[in-house]
């Protein structure tokens, strides 16, 4: 499966992709948004997962840009603000299929990712 | 010791305006400026009645006894001249050799007697001062007066009463003499003697108030009446005899040390002095009485002002402080949630900063953790494994704690439904329940009937009662008692009560429970953040939380939340279901 990781910490991303390399996903990661779109026209992906804060142009336009391209991608987001409560509640408005809270667990993530694919 | 609350009261906020809070010398401002503006003029006025009272009450004792002297001085002046007048007439109708018989001067002097009273004897002497003819109880015939100063001066005057006197009877008496000049050249006098008795009656019946007394005396100051106090005709007079005036005269005098008010008037051509003396301490009795009045309605009056004066200040002081006092109260409370607000702020950003670092050591210990188990390489390497499992853990509790410090601070938008709060309870305690099983600890819900459904936020009372429940299993041993009552408060109110039977609060604790980072937990897992967030959401609701706590016994948390939300500018979600 591949899976597109965007956020604006190089260092985490990079480490998150190989750490999901590892398990078996055909990983890659962007820094921005802009560098995200520009890979998503050169190639497809499964699902997505995105950070909700980032400089310029946030998580949620990014996504929205993102379905415009590729309606059936999958989204999951992840952030660094708020509880798990309302991520929950916060999902369903931004239409995405998981909300994340930083720092992850790895094996959530999978999970979350592996039920979002099946949908 | 009837102390009012403000007497001690320092308020150390006051700062640079802490004169304005110096409750104890407002109190002495009030009370010496209102009891000087009530007693001043109470005063001034006593003391001018007193002055003037005292004055005219004297002035009537002068004017009373100068009209008892006068009409006294009156009265003698009468006496004498009427005698003199009859002497006189006696003189002047018959001639000489007619009063040389001893036959017809004894008539006339029965015919005195009887007309007018007071003569003893009666007497011809001629002007060699040889007494030729003398009519009366004594054998005075022949006895030469020419040598005593009353025949001298008598050569000059025409007229001479004497001053009292005993002479040759031993009886006190005074004497009046009438020069008579003949036409054939030289003179003759008629002499009396005048008995003194009919003075003294005259004297006696005067009434002289205020333990008075009236007196004759002469001009050196010998007693010519008898006298209630100074003693009888002939004595010495112990006072002074004021000097000569021609009209009736009053003054003050002191004898030892007792003040008298002393009347007096010269009768003319006579040598008497009459002096009227009164005690002015008796004449003062009834003005005593008066004063007595005065003095007791100056104090009744003065204790009633000085009473109302100390009750007025210390209530409207009392009612200043308590007013103060809610101020400062209010300040606080506006101040705490301030404090509460910055707080949050503050952990917000802190926590969001945190959070990225803290992702980053959370992916690349996992990476570490992921290469060590896949690679195989150091699987086998507990030690190894262990240590990156400590890192990730202590990540997940950093991550932890930033979550709920940015749940304290959220300004995500809150969605505000219609809840059944009973509900939301047992659905919490749903949670707790194995855990209450396992602890053996009881737990009761007793919801008053008719609770209505409030308009609130669902996921927030879950937190808030979570976070109750949370603290109060922590706070009791196994087998202790969780007990939750649902009531309404007052108008609008829902009031949920969560009570434990756990360890207690102590006072000074107790006043800083809400605030972030207060743990009593510290070491033992607790972030010190549980109350403070439900403080906050709590507030956010419209509501408020208060607690009561005894050390050893338990701690009740009382939670008042709005059945209809105020929660301004939010989206409201009718349905509860979220996706």
């Amino acid at each position: 499966m591949k899976v597109l990781l965007v956020d604006d910490e190089k260092e985490l991303v990079t480490t998150l992709a190989e750490r999901l390399s590892l398990r078996g996903w055909e990983a890659q990661w962007a820094t921005s948004a802009e560098e995200a779109l520009d890979r998503l026209k050169s190639e497809a992906f499964d699902i997505a997962v995105l950070d909700v804060k980032m400089p310029r142009v946030d998580g949620l336009l990014l996504k929205k840009k993102m379905q415009a391209m590729c309606p059936a991608m999958k989204f999951i987001f992840v952030t660094g603000h708020g509880s798990s409560q309302d991520f929950q509640t916060g999902a369903s408005e931004v239409g995405a299929d998981y909300y994340l809270v930083k720092p992850l667990n790895i094996d959530t993530l999978t999970a979350k990712m592996n039920e979002a694919l099946r949908r | 010791m009837l102390k009012p609350a403000f007497w001690d009261h320092e308020d150390v906020a006051a700062g640079p305006h802490k004169h304005l809070f110096n409750f104890r010398r407002m109190w002495k401002s009030a009370v010496i400026l209102t009891a000087l503006v009530a007693l001043a003029p109470l005063l001034f006025m006593a003391a001018i009645d007193y002055n003037v009272s005292q004055k005219a009450i004297e002035a009537d004792i002068h004017y009373q006894t100068a009209r008892l002297v006068s009409n006294t001085r009156r009265s003698i002046s009468f006496f004498l001249s009427e005698r003199k007048s009859a002497l006189d007439f006696i003189d002047k109708d018959n001639a000489y050799t007619v009063l040389s018989e001893p036959l017809r001067l004894t008539a006339l002097l029965d015919n005195l007697k009887k007309g007018f009273g007071g003569f003893t004897d009666l007497g011809v002497v001629d002007q060699n001062g040889l007494q030729h003819t003398y009519v009366g109880p004594y054998n005075l015939a022949g006895v030469n007066y020419s040598d005593q100063d009353w025949f001298q001066a008598l050569k000059e005057s025409g007229v001479h009463i004497s001053e009292v006197f005993l002479g040759f009877r031993q009886q006190p008496h005074l004497v009046m003499a009438v020069k008579h000049d003949l036409p054939e050249g030289g003179s003759y006098v008629l002499r009396a003697s005048i008995d003194t008795q009919k003075f003294n009656d005259l004297l006696r019946e005067v009434e002289v108030s205020g333990q008075g007394d009236i007196f004759l005396v002469t001009r050196e100051g010998v007693l010519q009446t008898p006298s209630r106090f100074f003693g009888n005709a002939l004595d010495r007079l112990p006072l002074e005899v004021p000097a000569f005036a021609e009209k009736t005269q009053v003054t003050e005098m002191h004898l030892l040390a007792e003040p008298l008010v002393v009347g007096y008037a010269y009768i003319q051509e006579t040598p008497f002095v009459l002096m009227a003396v009164k005690k002015k301490s008796a004449l003062m009795k009834p003005w005593n009485a008066t004063r007595r009045q005065l003095i007791a309605f100056l104090t009744v009056s003065i204790s009633g002002i000085v009473l109302v004066v100390l009750g007025v200040s210390t209530f409207l002081v009392n009612q200043i402080f308590e007013a103060d006092h809610k101020r400062v109260a209010a300040l606080h409370k506006v101040e705490y949630a301030n404090k509460m607000a910055s707080l949050g702020r503050l952990s917000a950003g802190v926590a969001h900063e945190i959070n990225n670092p803290l992702a980053i050591i959370n992916e690349k210990a996992g990476l570490i953790k992921d290469l060590f188990q896949l690679q195989r390489t150091y699987a086998e390497d507990t030690k190894l494994v262990g240590l990156v499992d400590a890192i990730l853990y202590s990540v997940e509790r950093c991550g932890k704690i930033t979550q709920r410090l940015l749940g304290f601070a959220r300004h995500l938008e809150s969605r505000t439904q219609m809840v059944d709060i009973v509900e939301v309870i047992h659905e919490v305690l749903g949670f707790l329940g194995k855990e209450a099983e396992y602890r053996s600890i009881t737990l009761t819900v007793d919801a008053e009937p008719a609770i209505p459904v409030i308009e609130s936020d669902r996921g927030r009372l879950q937190e808030i009662f979570l976070n109750l429940f949370n603290n109060a299993f922590a706070a009791m041993e196994d087998g202790g008692r969780l007990a939750i009552g649902v009531r309404r408060a007052e108008a609008d109110f829902i009031a949920a009560t969560v009570s434990d039977s756990g360890c207690g609060i102590s006072e000074s604790d107790l006043k800083r429970i809400f605030e972030p980072f207060f743990s009593t937990k510290t070491g033992k897992g607790g972030t010190g953040l549980g109350l403070s967030i439900t403080y906050g959401l709590i507030q956010e609701l419209g509501g408020s939380i208060s607690v009561r706590s005894q050390l050893g016994k338990g701690t009740e948390f009382t939670v008042r939340l709005p059945v209809k939300s105020n929660l301004s500018g939010e989206k409201k979600i009718e349905s509860a279901t979220c996706g």
